[in-house]
């Protein structure tokens, strides 16, 4: 009997959240570790990681008198909403998250959103761009990255000023984020007198694009703005190559601009991708790492190359902390409220958060850029800014075969 | 119209390698009337094996479809005795449970092993090309191949004493028994049979389509439409089911927006389940 009771006792001991102690601070959130999701959320933690390592390194977060050691609190989301709705809640009532970072998706942000505003916690978002979550009346949000409203800007406008006259095809995944993307660049390229002859959303789940890169040939573009997450967007490039679609410009979001996107080999070339970061990016940053510091450590921690999405998570930790640093205090209000008045710019970009009730929290101070598959001096494949011009690496390539 | 005709002749491609893959689910289903949930997870395994065996040894992928065929064999019966056998007689649900823990465990595998990241295996093959439309080598060998396999496995049911075992299973499992048909062992080898299929299917698609651990749902659920539509068992009808898919998703997108291909397959799987129950194209049982 007292057996069993000292094992009841030590399960219910290690079932119990660890609870942290007084200079500990807590941050939650869920990663897709496995799910369609897991590329790109795994790269966008990975930078938090990183954050957290180099935080506590040199002594932690400094408020007030205090140093706080970063601790993180983590689950699989599974890539579902479902999963982030518990995950979120648990993360705030049992391990007694004091910050939250952002899930990776909008879909998942807009789920994760309900709960934290829900506890009135605050949650930076690094992976998460649709605008409409930041139309709801949120006021614990905040958003790092750009945000939909400004993907395809730049493509649009370095395709404008290559050929005024294109014949656009919009061809993307029928998801909340892909759509955003496009329903917001549909006046800028009006405008800029490209044409559009051709406007069709596809299932997340496509496999096969042949029927609509049928539709493409049949439209007579010669370019393509579209694309959606990364198994689609890599397997129309890599049809597009297949079926010779004889486009001169394609621009697709998110697939892009992972490193193994390479693996499309001679299918990659030419493919531009709207771009929250890149490693040759240089902004001169108020505090943290510079661009060549982080893209440096992260090759070494993780023997991979940085790419927007891990820069993204990093940025994220740098803002909370320097936020947490300025307002002497880990208060969720008074953070919140140095965050509101913030501008600043770090080796991500710049910083600057709307705070009009309508869009408290999105993100209206990040430029994004636009790059481009092509090959390098060294004979790899890899991407080159092309766009905007005062940061280009490398000449645009037009046609891009 | 010329793009109509791209887009038919695009269907009939990429429609009779769902119908080699559906062909092993229906092969199982019609010998031992067990539905096989491991049969995504499968179909992954064999694009997996083809990037694996052409980086490893540098081989032409088709070389790789023999080998593919007696290691998804194999596995196939291992995956009988290990998942299937014991809940061979007992409640349906039973073995749907037990072959959806085992796609979980594949996917599971293959996740800690590859992550979610993308692979894929350049193969270059040159097309036919028809004014601005280019029909690629690789879709038209994987369909000249899918016809291969679905010939030998015609020859090997009908013209074989293995086959005709097989059959005979099928047919009616205790009679097969009576006339001394060790029926366990036939039940071993279509479950092999039917795996080694979804396998070398999946080497066809990483052939088309660059790939990653969780692409086998997507091929799953199209493997089901396209074996309501042939008839559960039927594995001719399966092949017909797969080019009849191939054909609605050619043929629904020039005249409507694409997002509308899945809602159009998914009613025509209720309506068929409703109406024809024993399939469209359900001549016989084999």
């Amino acid at each position: 009997m007292k057996g069993i009771f000292a094992f009841t006792a030590a399960a219910f001991l290690m079932a119990a959240p660890a609870l942290a102690d007084d200079d500990t601070l807590t941050i939650g959130m869920t990663l897709s570790q496995t799910g369609s999701l897991n590329v790109d959320s795994v790269s966008q933690q990975r930078g938090a990681d990183l954050w957290r390592d180099d935080v506590n390194a040199a002594g932690g977060i400094k408020a007030g008198d205090k140093h706080y050691k970063v601790r993180f609190v983590t689950y699989d989301d599974q890539s579902q909403g479902g999963r982030v709705q518990q995950l979120y809640t648990r993360l705030i009532v049992q391990d007694k998250a004091q910050f939250l970072f952002g899930p990776y998706s909008s879909g998942l942000v807009a789920t994760a959103a309900v709960i934290s505003e829900q506890y009135g916690k605050l949650m930076l978002v690094t992976g998460g761009a649709e605008v409409k979550t930041y139309e709801l009346g949120n006021k614990y949000l905040v958003e790092v990255i750009s945000a939909a409203n400004r993907y395809f800007v730049g493509a649009v406008d370095a395709l404008a000023t290559k050929n005024p006259h294109a014949r656009v095809a919009y061809v993307y995944s029928d998801d909340p984020f892909s759509k955003d993307v496009i329903d917001q660049i549909r006046d800028r390229a009006k405008k800029a007198g490209l044409e559009i002859v051709l406007d069709e959303s596809y299932a997340p789940s496509t496999t096969d694009f042949s029927p609509l890169i049928n539709k493409i040939i049949a439209s007579k573009a010669d370019s393509l703005l579209g694309g959606g997450h990364y198994p689609d967007g890599a397997t129309m490039a890599r049809q597009l190559y297949d079926q010779k679609a004889d486009l001169k410009w394609v621009t697709l979001m998110v697939a892009p601009g992972n490193p193994e996107f390479a693996r499309l080999g001679p299918a990659a070339l030419g493919i531009t991708v709207p771009s929250q970061w890149e490693i040759q990016t240089s902004f001169k940053q108020d505090f943290g790492p510079s661009a060549a510091e982080f893209s440096k450590k992260f090759q070494d921690t993780f023997k991979i190359a940085a790419d927007y999405h891990s820069a993204s998570g990093y940025a994220g930790g740098l803002i909370l902390q320097h936020a947490i640093e300025q307002a002497g205090s880990i208060d969720p209000d008074k953070v919140l409220a140095v965050l509101n008045a913030m501008d600043v710019t770090t080796f991500f970009g710049h910083f600057k958060i709307a705070t009009d009730p309508e869009h408290h929290g999105l993100q209206v101070a990040h430029d994004m850029v636009v790059a481009q598959w092509q090959m390098l001096k060294n004979g790899e494949m890899g991407r080159e800014v092309i766009w905007p011009l005062a940061v280009q690496t490398a000449a645009l390539k037009y046609p891009m075969h | 119209m010329i793009g109509i005709f791209a887009s038919l002749v695009d269907g009939v491609l990429i429609g009779s390698v769902y119908g080699l893959a559906a062909m092993g689910l229906t092969l199982i289903w019609g010998v031992m009337d067990v539905v096989n949930l491991t049969h995504g997870s499968v179909i992954v395994a064999g694009m997996f094996a083809l990037y694996l065996l052409t980086s490893a040894f540098g081989i032409s992928p088709y070389l790789a479809l023999l080998p593919i065929f007696i290691a998804g064999f194999l596995f196939g019966i291992a995956l009988y005795w290990i998942a299937v056998h014991r809940m061979i007689g007992r409640p349906p649900l039973m073995i749907l449970l037990s072959t959806f823990s085992v796609n979980l465990v594949l996917v599971g595998i293959g996740t800690a092993l590859w992550g979610t990241v993308l692979f894929n295996v350049p193969v270059t093959l040159p097309g036919l090309n028809v004014e601005r439309y280019t029909f690629p080598g690789t879709h038209i060998l994987a369909a000249v191949l899918t016809a291969v396999m679905a010939i030998c496995l015609y020859l090997f049911l009908y013209r074989t004493r293995l086959g005709k075992a097989l059959r005979a299973v099928a047919s009616n499992r205790e009679a097969a028994e009576l006339s001394g048909i060790p029926t366990t062992r036939m039940l071993s080898v279509s479950f092999g049979l039917g795996v080694a299929l979804a396998g070398v299917s999946g080497m066809l698609i990483a052939t088309l389509f660059p790939f990653t651990v969780l692409a086998g749902d997507a091929y799953q659920l199209k493997s089901f439409v396209v074996v309501v539509l042939g008839g559960l068992g039927n594995p001719a009808g399966a092949l017909v089911g797969g080019i009849a898919l191939g054909l609605i998703e050619g043929l629904a997108a020039p005249f409507m927006p694409v997002s509308w291909t899945l809602i159009i397959e998914f009613a025509l799987f209720v309506v068929v389940l409703i109406m024809f129950p024993r399939g469209i194209f359900a001549f016989r049982r084999s």
